[in-house]
C-alpha cells in the first residue's frame, strides 16, 4: 500500500529545495534592503478575522475547532494577518509600517500545475504610505525583487480597481446591473459584458466607453491616447508612473481591465506576468480601508509572489533562453 | 510567420475556422491537406479536439483559442478571457426525450427523480438544479441518443443543430438550455503581453 498525500499537496526534495531556497534568498535581501523586516504569524487564526476582511472569492477554505470549540481557519492569504498584527503590536507605534514575509497560505484550488492548496508566498506590506509614493515605492521593491530571483523578461500590469466601478457609477448604472457587468468583467467574459453594457440603454458613445476601457492595455502611450472621463480616471496611474525610475517604468504595462476578485482592493492593483508562463506569478495593490476594519485606519499598499510560480517562470525563461543559444 | 499561437478546434468547426483564418490572412493551406498533423509551426496553428482548446489556451500553451459556447460552459471555472462571439457554429443545448407522452415528466411524478444521459454533466447538473428537479446525471463519451432507446436514461442533455439525430433516434425537444456559437477564447498573460498582435486581429475580425 502506498499512503497517498491530499490533491494539490506535495512533498519537496532536495534538487528543488535548493533551488527555492536559494531564489528565496536574493529576494529577501532585496526586501531587507529596502528596510522591509521580515515577520511571521500563524498558520492559524481566527474565523473572525478573516471575515473582518471581506475576502469575497479567497475566504479561508480550511476551518476546524479548538479544545473550546472557536472556529479556527487556515490562513488564505498574509496581508490579513499582518493588518491585524499592525493594528495589535503596533497599536501605538508612528507609521510607516514595512514589512516582508515568506510564508505559506492555504486555499481551495483546482489541482493543476502551479496551483496548489498549500503555497509559499513572498510579500511586503507597506502601511501608512499613501499614494503615488507608496505604491510606486513598492512596485520598485517588486521589479528589484523580480530582478533578484533571475526573471528577465516579466512585466507588472498596473491597474485601478476603482476605475470601472466609477466609470459605471457616473452613468448612474442601477445596483443589480453594476454587480451583473463586474461579475462578466472578472470572468473576463467580454461577450457577456458587450451583451449586458448594449442592455442597459446608455448612450452608445458611453457604452463605446465601457467596452473599450477593459480592453486597453499598453504602454505608456495608451495613457496618453485617452479622452474624456477615462483620461480623468488614471490620473492615479499617471502619478504613480511619473515617479518610478526608468528600469522599473520599462516593465509597467497599464491595464485598465485589471480588476481583482479580492475584496479589499481599493486603489492601484497589479499582476505580474512572464511570457514564458501562462498564468501571473503574482498580485498586489492598495487596501486603504483594511486597516480601518482592524481599528487602525491607514493608507496601505503591498504585494505577494508565488514562489512555486516564480520558480516555474524562471526554470522557463531559461528553458527559452537554452533553446536561442 | 504570425507571432500568435491559435488553438483550432478539429470536428464540426474546422472548416468554419480554416475559413476565418483564411480571411484573416493566416495561410491555412497546409492544415487543410494534412489529416493527421497536429503542429503547423509556420502558420501559428495548432489543433486539437474542442474541449481541449480550453485547456490549451488556459495554460498559455496556445495564446488564443477557437471552441464553441458549449465547450466553455462545460468548463465554466477555467481561467479565460472570452473575446468574441464569432457567430458561426450555431447550435442549442437541449433536453431531448423519446416522442409522446414524456417519460422524463412521468419519471419525475412517479419516483421524484430523472435519469439523464449526457456529455456535459456539468450544464445538465445546473440546468436541473437551477429548474428545482432532482436529477441523476449519467455521463457518456458516445451517442447519447442511444441512452432513452435503451432504458439507461429518461432524457438525454446534448447539442444539436438542425435536430436531425434527434429525429432520426425518435427523440424530440422538451426544453431549450442554451445557445451556443463559435467564440474566440484568450489567455490572459498573451492578452496583456501580445496585445498588439491580438489588437491588429480582432481588429481584422470586426472588418470581415
Amino acid at each position: 500500500m502506498v499512503d497517498r498525500i491530499p490533491s494539490g499537496t506535495r512533498d519537496f526534495l532536495p534538487d528543488e529545495m535548493r533551488e527555492l531556497r536559494a531564489m528565496t534568498d536574493r529576494v529577501r535581501t532585496v526586501f531587507e534592503r529596502a528596510g522591509y523586516g521580515e515577520v511571521y504569524t500563524p498558520a492559524l487564526e481566527y474565523e473572525g478575522t478573516f471575515d473582518r476582511a471581506d475576502m469575497n472569492a479567497s475566504r479561508p477554505a480550511y476551518r476546524m475547532f479548538d479544545e473550546q470549540g472557536n472556529v479556527l481557519v487556515l490562513r488564505s492569504d498574509m496581508t490579513v494577518p499582518i493588518a491585524r498584527l499592525v493594528a495589535t503590536r503596533y497599536r501605538d507605534a508612528e507609521p510607516p509600517f514595512r514589512f516582508c514575509y515568506f510564508a505559506h497560505a492555504y486555499r481551495g484550488v483546482r489541482p493543476q500545475r502551479g496551483q496548489s492548496r498549500e503555497f509559499l508566498q513572498a510579500g511586503v506590506e507597506l502601511i501608512g504610505a499613501g499614494s503615488p509614493e507608496g505604491t510606486a515605492e513598492v512596485l520598485s521593491v517588486l521589479c528589484a525583487a523580480l530582478d533578484a530571483a533571475g526573471l528577465e523578461t516579466y512585466r507588472v500590469g498596473l491597474g485601478d480597481a476603482s476605475l470601472y466601478p466609477t466609470l459605471l457609477d457616473g452613468l448612474q448604472v442601477d445596483p443589480a446591473r453594476r454587480d451583473h457587468i463586474l461579475t462578466e468583467l472578472v470572468d473576463g467574459d467580454f461577450v457577456g459584458l458587450e451583451r449586458e453594457v448594449k442592455s442597459l440603454g446608455v448612450d452608445p458613445a458611453d457604452a463605446d466607453l465601457l467596452l473599450r476601457a477593459p480592453q486597453t492595455r499598453g504602454g505608456p502611450k495608451v495613457l496618453e491616447d485617452l479622452e474624456g472621463p477615462l483620461h480623468t480616471a488614471v490620473t492615479g496611474m499617471r502619478a504613480v508612473h511619473a515617479l518610478l525610475a526608468p528600469n522599473v517604468a520599462e516593465r509597467i504595462i497599464f491595464d485598465l481591465g485589471l480588476i481583482r476578485s479580492l475584496g479589499y482592493y481599493t486603489g492601484a492593483i497589479f499582476q505580474v506576468y512572464d511570457p514564458a508562463y501562462g498564468v501571473p506569478i503574482g498580485i498586489g495593490g492598495r487596501y486603504d480601508e483594511l486597516l480601518g476594519r482592524f481599528g487602525r485606519p491607514l493608507p496601505a499598499v503591498g504585494f505577494a509572489l508565488n514562489v512555486e510560480r516564480l520558480h516555474i517562470a524562471l526554470t522557463s525563461e531559461e528553458q527559452g533562453r537554452g533553446r536561442l543559444t | 510567420m504570425t507571432p500568435l499561437r491559435i488553438a483550432v478546434p478539429r470536428g464540426a468547426l474546422f472548416d468554419e475556422t480554416l475559413d476565418l483564418l483564411d480571411r484573416l490572412g493566416l495561410d491555412t493551406r497546409e492544415v487543410r491537406d494534412n489529416d493527421r498533423k497536429l503542429l503547423f509551426e509556420d502558420a501559428g496553428i495548432i489543433t486539437m479536439r474542442p474541449s481541449d482548446v480550453p485547456t490549451y489556451v488556459e495554460a498559455g500553451a496556445a495564446d488564443l483559442g477557437i471552441t464553441g459556447k458549449d465547450v466553455l460552459m462545460e468548463q465554466f471555472e477555467r481561467e479565460l478571457y472570452e473575446l468574441v462571439d464569432l457567430d458561426y457554429g450555431h447550435c442549442t443545448m437541449v433536453l431531448a426525450t423519446v416522442a409522446g407522452e414524456d417519460p422524463a415528466a412521468e419519471a419525475l411524478r412517479r419516483l421524484g427523480v430523472v435519469r439523464i444521459a449526457t456529455k456535459y454533466p456539468r450544464i445538465a447538473t445546473r440546468h436541473f438544479l437551477e429548474t428545482g428537479r432532482q436529477a441523476e446525471i449519467v455521463e457518456v463519451k458516445g451517442s447519447v441518443e442511444l441512452a432513452p432507446l435503451t432504458g439507461l436514461a429518461e432524457g438525454i442533455v446534448d447539442l444539436t443543430a438542425s435536430g436531425t439525430t434527434l429525429r432520426e433516434n425518435g427523440l424530440v425537444v422538451r426544453e431549450e438550455i442554451a445557445r451556443s456559437t463559435a467564440r474566440l477564447i484568450a489567455n490572459p498573460v498573451a492578452h496583456k503581453l501580445k496585445a498588439p498582435a491580438i489588437d491588429a486581429l480582432l481588429e481584422r475580425i470586426d472588418a470581415v
